[in-house]
This record gives structure tokens, C-alpha cells and sequence, in this order.
């Protein structure tokens, strides 16, 4: 007994992990919708999750959540019929009325009580909607005979149920079946035993019982139909109307309980006629349903692990048969170069597992935005790009806060009144766009508006009000733009005064900071303001250049490269304090040596003697890094150095490469910065400058191509 | 060295009754409180170590923050770090800094060879291992074999030691992994760069 509560508690808390992936669909789905998407598909899915959940909680007896969701999921299917048109009105109605069905998940969830008329309001609406509707489309005349929702009264319906011995195989319990048909009006239920076996011939996973159902309620067939949607491959199902209102019923059909013997199989006309109608549209509305499992992370991260010992061992193994000879060689060969395909196969897929598409927070803010817009009487349009760009799923729980919080500010400082916006020959509607995508090893995730721009002077003001800044402080305008993530300058008061941003940013910045994250910000008096957050990938996937220097290799993250080539001697030069500089194609771009400022022995110091990579470092500074050799690009895992040491200055992370050896990938942001820092040449811009207009005035001499230089200059 | 000499004869004496086989008991271990550290045993508790020796000295750890032993494989060097930090190893999966704790002594940097030593021990939350020359035995002591660092000489190094234990005739120096490796320390080393980090 007990074990059987327990059971249920489980199979409860199964339904609302269930309602809750359910619900992040929904949300995208409306999202399509409101963004004026026509697709029946986002229909369909909205109408399956919807209806999942109603079915779900029959079982476990939500009523309020059942009947709520039930009006929802008839307004759904006439929409999804074509009898009600799709408006923003519409669709306004459907999302409030998610929110109650989310609403209402979360008090069932919490196992209290609703209060009486809560969601009534949106109930009223759906009920208005459900009213008109019949009038608004009758397109399509079965259906409507066969009574629309809005005929009201009592209607009857005999309904035959003959499960396919097999439907308890499918893990389909008929008992819930009837039950849901039971919360539909008053139903009288017949059992037919007739197809039972003899006790030594039963076999109890098949369903030889069949029903006759009367059912008389408000509804109309197709919500009946509903009900046995997801058994309809295995379960005939006849449903007659038997008269409306309260005729006298046909010869045929005595009164409920005492026309007990006829089953539904033999009488197939009706089912047939069904089948063809509704479901060509809607081949397997349970098919789509995403199901998965909940697992601890550890356990994901203990699997990548072994996997990629596994990767490395067999790298072991492959070199020690190569050194075979012979037949034995060949076969192990191809039993190896076997293994490794299916160990990629896996590695691949291994890694997938802790990986989620930034979809899953990016679906939130459609909501945020056009709740926002709607408070604050704005209009905005939020445009999305990169959601399928994958980050570590902790990571993206984390982000979910900090990014609602600069969302919001950007609606409520950024962007200005519809108004004001048109006074500044801007279109009345204000854009957000939200995008990630990878960028060395690191999620760069950009937050674009085209409002006002952050109001240097006010900001500069306050900031020396409040002693942030000296009074005589010279400051650039991105310094100035940066002070609103100065902890104490976003008081409550500064974002009232100040025209700018400033809600709480510096907490923003120190939800990033700690996710080993970074954010700034970059503004366009009138033009808009960017926020650019950089975020770690705890654990991911990298394309990285594996290049040496010495006897030491390293990881150039592949996106940061732009080029790489060996100079000529000539382009190479060094400047009076130390510091070396190579040109290309007219510009002049500062050389980092590994070999320096990591200290390595052995290594080419001669740029023109090894290699320079041109990189961009996330900042967006261009630097050449002088190796010695380009070794090959390869997918890396990147692997925490922090865990058991400390952060260096230079290295993001570290790798295992395929022989097992660790090798460091660059964090191509601070070697800039510790170039200018270590370096004996603290004037090295001043120099570069120097020698910058120096090269342009001699350009025409010692090069043979002056106009290239022209070209590439204004391409920048 | 005469109070030395003394401690020694008394700790043969109590070593004595308990043969080598002992020593490699498993529940014992497993009864010892691994995280304390040896100064931290109630009398009559009983701790395990792992002793090894670097050039002629011996030394210990305890045996519960020992994960395990390995030969000595070729590290990746880590740039800007100490002498005696030699570099990260991967252990399955894991990226493991290796010390040296000869250079740690600032006794100079390990020749390291295939028959080198690596114990990958844990400090607090954190993995390392630390390189020696090689691992001579496992040693059960009571608590009250395990005497105090004598302060006689002031040495830096005492800090990073957290007792004495004398079996038979040697003297084996237990290491408190803790101080020795501790990140504060290390950034500290990393900044005296070029100075034998504890010679005198």
C-alpha cells in the first residue's frame, strides 16, 4: 500500500516535470505566434501540450487545472479548424491564458487551493470567444451538424469502445479513458465481457473487455474524439449522437444499461468516416512529445571523462599497432579504425548531453518584452538570432536572471516613447535584438537596442556626484558608458534622475562575474547601446588551432583567427622600446611573442624565421602571436585549470590532446595585456603610431602596390 | 641532537611489538581519521603514512589523502609558474599540477626519470601531485610517536612540516600538504621569482 503512494507521488512528479518541459514549448510556440507566424504546426503543438496537460491532470484529479485547460483546448481546436481567425487580440487571449495554466500547474504543484475565481476573467474571454465562433467560419458543415459547442444543452451520444487486445502493451490504462469522458457530463458505462477466455486461457496483458457508453454532457463530438486521441490506432471507437435535447431516443438504443451486449466491432461504418477527417492534418499528435530523463550532472561529467580516456587510449593502442608488422597489423588496423568510429560517435554524443541550445532562456524573453512594452506603453519588436548555439546547461540557468534584468532596462532607459521616437525620425517601434554565438571558447551573447543611448554628460554628472570619479577626471566616452556597472551608482534615485541605465547593473555585472563571465557595454548617443556579455563555457566543445612554440603546444581558439603567414623580414619591424610590429597589406599590427612572455626556451623569436597568427581577441584588438609552427585544427575539450590550480594570466584553459598529453589554450584577451604590461616597450602605441605614419609615408617607395593599401584601408 | 637520540630509543621501543605485516593493515586505515592532521590524534589513535625519499631525506603523508602513485610521465609546462611547480598532468580526464617538492625545498630542480615518483594526493578540494625520487614504505604510528618539529633552527621549512616520526633509525619528516601547497603560498612563491623559494 504504501509502496503504491509512493508510486503515485512519483508518477505525479513525472507529470509536472512533464507540464513544465511542456510549458517552455508552449512558450516558444505562442512566441511564433505572436510574431505573426500562420504555421499550423505551432498550433498543433500549443493544442498537444495543452491537451497533454488536461489529460495529465485528470488523472491526478486537478479539476480546476482540467477545467480550465479544457475551454482552453477548445478554443484551440476551433482555431487550429480555421472556425476562429487568428488576431493579436487572439493571441493576447492564448498567452494570458497560458499563464493561467501555468499558473494553475504551480498550485496544484504546491498542493494548495486556487482561490474560486481566479483565471475567471480569461475564462470569460475564451467563453466569448468559443461564443462567437461558430458564426464567424462554418466552414465546415460535418462538423458543425454535429454540433459546435456553442449549440448549447444537454446532448447524448452512445459511444462503443473496442480496444485491440494490445492497447495495455502500449501502456494506455482505459480506465483513465473513461474517467476523462466521465468529467464531460453524466456517463453510464457498459461492460461487454463476452470476448473473456476461460481462466487457463487468459492472459493478463490483453484487453478483451469492450464498453458501450452513454454519455449525456455539453459537449460536442469532437471533444468526445479528443479523449481517445492518443488510442486511436488501437482502439475502435463509434461515437453517435443520439438526439439533441431531449427527444425520445431511436428504436435501436434502450435505455443505457439494458442494451448491454452489441460491442462497437461490429459495427466499423462510423469509425471509418472518422478516421479519414481529422487526423490527415494531424498525423501523430503524440509522436512530437519530447520525453526525457533527469540525471545529476556529475554523473554526465564523470561519462565525458571516461570517454575521453577512452578517445586517448585508443590513440595508445593505434600507435602501438602501427609499430606491428604484417597480417595482424592490417586486421587490427581495421578493427581499430572500426572502434574509433563508433568511440567519436559517442564522444560526440556524450558531450551533447550537458550541452543545451541558450533557446531555452532566449524563449523567455518574448514574454518579458511584450509585457514590458504593454506596461510601459512602448512598442518594441524583439528580434532573436543564435538560440541554437549551445552552452553548458549550468551556465544557462544562471543566465536566465541577468539577461531579463538588462532586457528590461533596455525597455524601460533605452528605448524611447513611441512619441519621441517618431520626433527623432525613428520608427515608432523600437528593436531588441538578442543574439549569442560561440567566440574563442566563449559565449559572446549581444543585447542591441536603437533607443537614445546612454547620456554621457548626466552620467559623467552623477558619477561625480556621488565620488565615483574625480571631479577633473578625463574619461573616454566608453569609460563614461561603463561607469553604470560602477557598484553604488545605480541607486534607485540615479536611474530617475539619470535619462541613462542603471537599474541594479552593477548586480548584473556581478552575476556575470561570477559565471567567470564579462560585460560591457557600448553606446551611440541616439543610435542605441550594446550589451556585450561574455560568458565561459564550463565545459565545451572547441575548435582550436594547435600550434607550438618551443617544445611547448598550445590552442589558439579557431574563431579568434583571422590569418596566418610568415612575414618577410622586411615587414617585420622593431620599435626603439622593444616592441615589434609586422605590416600586412599597409597596416601595422603588434607581434606577441609566446616565446616571451611565457618564458619558453627554444622557441623561434624571429617572426620572419616562424609564424604569425593574426588574431581578434574578443575585445576586438588585432594582434599577430609569433609560434613557430601551425600543428593542425582540432575539436578540443576544454578542461578546467582552476580546479586544481590557480588562474594564470595568458590561459583560458586547458585541453588533452590526443596522445594524453595537456596542452593550454590561449586567452587571447590577456596576452595583449600582459605584452603591454611585461614588455619593456610601455610606449609600444606610442611607438607603433610613430612608425605607422612613418611606413604610410613610405609607402609609395617600398611598396609596389600603393593602391591595395587604399582599398584594404577603406574596406576596414 | 641528544633529545633527538632519545626520541628515537623510545620510538623503537614502541614501533618494536609491531611488525612490518601490520603496517599494511587496510581497516586500519580506513579507522584513521584521514583529515586530521597527525597533531590532531586523540592518544592511542593510530595514523598511516606514506613515506618516500627525496635525495637522502625521508619523508611522509598521510596515507588517507593519498589517491595514488605513479610513475613519472612528462608534463605540460605552465608558463609564468615557480620552479617547483612542474607542470599539469592529465589523470584521467583530470588536470592535475604536479609539484617538485625537491625544488619546493629549495634543494634544486629533480632530474626526473621513468622511475621517479608521482603521488597524486588531495589538499582540501583540490588534487595535486607531488614529485620524489621514490616511496619507501607505509607507516603506522601512534599518536604519541609523532613528535613536534623542534624549533631549534627556525627554518622556514618547519612550517611546512607537521611532525617526526623515527622507525628504525631513520627519521621520516611529515609534510602538512596543506601549508606547502596552499595557493596563497604559491602566489607568494611565484612573486619571489629567481630566489630559491625555502632555501636559507
Amino acid at each position: 500500500m504504501a509502496s503504491d503512494s509512493l508510486q503515485f507521488e512519483q508518477f505525479k512528479a513525472t507529470f509536472f516535470e512533464e507540464c513544465a518541459e511542456l510549458q517552455s514549448d508552449l512558450e516558444q510556440r505562442l512566441a511564433n505566434l505572436s510574431a505573426g507566424s500562420h504555421d499550423l504546426e505551432d498550433l498543433h503543438a500549443i493544442f498537444r501540450a495543452i491537451h497533454s496537460i488536461k489529460a495529465g491532470a485528470g488523472t491526478f484529479r486537478f479539476t480546476r487545472l482540467v477545467d480550465f485547460s479544457h475551454k482552453f483546448e477548445t478554443l484551440l481546436d476551433l482555431l487550429r479548424e480555421g472556425r476562429v481567425e487568428p488576431s493579436g487580440e487572439l493571441v493576447d487571449v492564448l498567452v494570458r491564458a497560458s499563464d493561467v495554466v501555468a499558473d494553475l500547474v504551480e498550485i496544484a504543484q504546491s498542493g494548495e487551493e486556487a482561490a474560486a475565481d481566479y483565471g475567471a476573467d480569461v475564462l470569460g474571454e475564451i467563453e466569448q470567444l468559443l461564443g462567437g465562433a461558430p458564426t464567424t467560419a462554418p466552414t465546415e458543415p460535418g462538423a458543425a451538424s454535429d454540433g459546435g459547442p456553442a449549440e448549447a444543452g444537454l446532448r447524448r451520444y452512445r459511444i462503443d469502445v473496442a480496444p485491440k487486445p494490445s492497447l495495455l502493451r502500449s501502456a494506455n490504462e482505459p480506465l483513465l479513458l473513461l474517467r476523462e469522458l466521465k468529467g464531460l457530463g453524466q456517463l453510464a458505462v457498459t461492460v461487454d465481457t463476452t470476448r473473456l477466455p476461460a481462466l487457463h486461457d487468459f492472459e493478463p496483458d490483453e484487453l478483451l473487455l469492450s464498453w458501450r457508453l452513454e454519455l449525456e454532457a455539453e459537449c460536442g463530438e469532437a471533444e468526445i474524439r479528443e479523449v481517445f486521441e492518443f488510442v486511436e490506432d488501437e482502439c475502435e471507437v463509434s461515437i453517435e449522437a443520439l438526439d439533441a435535447h431531449d427527444a425520445p431516443e431511436p428504436a435501436p438504443s434502450e435505455p443505457a444499461q439494458a442494451a448491454a451486449a452489441t460491442p462497437g466491432p461490429s459495427d466499423p461504418g462510423p469509425v471509418e468516416r472518422r478516421k479519414g477527417g481529422r487526423r490527415a492534418e494531424d498525423p501523430k499528435p503524440g509522436a512530437q512529445r519530447t520525453s526525457s530523463i533527469r540525471v545529476d550532472l556529475d554523473k554526465v561529467d564523470k561519462l565525458v571523462n571516461t570517454v575521453g580516456e577512452l578517445v586517448i587510449t585508443q590513440a595508445m593502442l593505434a600507435q602501438q599497432i602501427d609499430a606491428l608488422t604484417g597480417d595482424r597489423r592490417a586486421r587490427l588496423m581495421s578493427g581499430l579504425e572500426e572502434l574509433s568510429t563508433h568511440t567519436r560517435e559517442l564522444q560526440e554524443n556524450v558531450m551533447a548531453i550537458r550541452m543545451q541550445p541558450v533557446k531555452s532562456v532566449f524563449s523567455r524573453m518574448p514574454r518579458l518584452v511584450r509585457d514590458l512594452a504593454a506596461k510601459l506603453e512602448k512598442k518594441v519588436r524583439l528580434e532573436t538570432h543564435g538560440e541554437e548555439t549551445e552552452l553548458d546547461k549550468t551556465v544557462i540557468e544562471e543566465l536566465a536572471d541577468p539577461l531579463t534584468h538588462m532586457i528590461r532596462n533596455s525597455i524601460d532607459h533605452g528605448l524611447e516613447s513611441p512619441e519621441d521616437r517618431v520626433a527623432a525620425g525613428k520608427p515608432a517601434e523600437g528593436s531588441i535584438q538578442l543574439s549569442a554565438e560561440h567566440r574563442g571558447g566563449r559565449i559572446v551573447i549581444l543585447i542591441q537596442d536603437d533607443g537614445r543611448g546612454i547620456d554621457r554628460q548626466r552620467v559623467l554628472a552623477k558619477a561625480v556626484d556621488q565620488e565615483l570619479v574625480a571631479a577633473d577626471a578625463k574619461l573616454g566616452d566608453e569609460e563614461i558608458d561603463n561607469l553604470i556597472f560602477a557598484p553604488g551608482f545605480s541607486t534607485a534615485s540615479a536611474v530617475t534622475d539619470v535619462s541613462g541605465r542603471g537599474v541594479g547593473m552593477d548586480v548584473v555585472r556581478r552575476n556575470i562575474m561570477n559565471l567567470g563571465g564579462k560585460v560591457s557595454v557600448q553606446s551611440e548617443p541616439g543610435q542605441g547601446t550594446t550589451f556585450v556579455l561574455t560568458l565561459p563555457l564550463t565545459l565545451a566543445v572547441l575548435d582550436g588551432m594547435v600550434v607550438t612554440v618551443g617544445e611547448q603546444k598550445y590552442v589558439v581558439p579557431l574563431n579568434n583567427i583571422l590569418e596566418s603567414f610568415r612575414p618577410r623580414p622586411q615587414d617585420v619591424k622593431t620599435l626603439v622600446n622593444g616592441g615589434q610590429v609586422v605590416r600586412t597589406r599597409g597596416e601595422f599590427t603588434r607581434l606577441v611573442s609566446l616565446a616571451r612572455i611565457f618564458d619558453v626556451p627554444n622557441a623561434t623569436h624571429d617572426p620572419s624565421q616562424g609564424l604569425v597568427v593574426m588574431v581578434e581577441a574578443d575585445g576586438g584588438s588585432v594582434i599577430g602571436v609569433v609560434v613557430d609552427e601551425l600543428l593542425g585544427q582540432q575539436q578540443v575539450v576544454i578542461k578546467s585549470l582552476e580546479a586544481n590550480y590557480d588562474p594564470i594570466e595568458g590561459i583560458s584553459a586547458a585541453t588533452i590532446l590526443g596522445n594524453g598529453q595537456v596542452c593550454l589554450i590561449l586567452d587571447l584577451d590577456s596576452l595583449e595585456a600582459m605584452d603591454r604590461l611585461s614588455g619593456p616597450h610601455d610606449a609600444a602605441a606610442a611607438g607603433l603610431a610613430e612608425i605607422e605614419t612613418e611606413g604610410r609615408a613610405a609607402g609609395p617607395a617600398d611598396d609596389p602596390a600603393p593602391g591595395e593599401h587604399k582599398d584594404s584601408e577603406s574596406g576596414r | 641532537m641528544e633529545a633527538l637520540q632519545t626520541v628515537t630509543t623510545e620510538q623503537q621501543a614502541a614501533v618494536a611489538p609491531a611488525p612490518e605485516g601490520e603496517v599494511e593493515l587496510p581497516a586500519e586505515a580506513a579507522q584513521a581519521p584521514g583529515a586530521q592532521t597527525p597533531g590532531d590524534l586523540a592518544p592511542g589513535d593510530l595514523a598511516q603514512f606514506i613515506s618516500f625519499r627525496i635525495g637522502e631525506e625521508e619523508y611522509g603523508v598521510d596515507i588517507m589523502a593519498v589517491r595514488e602513485i605513479k610513475g613519472w610521465t612528462s608534463v605540460t609546462k605552465l608558463p609564468n609558474t615557480p620552479d617547483f611547480v612542474r607542470g599539469v598532468l592529465n589523470l584521467r580526464g583530470v588536470i592535475v599540477p604536479i609539484f617538485d617538492l625537491r625544488c619546493r625545498f629549495g634543494m634544486g630542480e629533480t632530474e626526473a626519470t621513468k622511475l621517479h615518483v608521482v603521488i597524486i594526493v588531495a589538499v582540501r578540494d583540490r588534487t595535486i601531485g607531488i614529485l620524489v625520487d621514490a616511496v619507501s614504505d607505509i607507516l603506522t604510528a601512534g599518536s604519541e610517536q609523532i613528535r613536534p618539529v623542534p624549533e631549534m633552527d627556525r627554518d622556514r621549512q618547519e612550517r611546512f612540516l607537521s611532525g617526526l616520526i623515527t622507525v628504525e633509525e631513520r627519521m621520516v619528516a611529515l609534510i602538512a600538504l596543506e601549508e606547502l601547497f596552499d595557493s596563497g603560498t604559491i602566489a607568494a612563491a611565484s612573486g619571489q621569482a629567481g630566489e630559491p623559494a625555502l632555501a636559507d
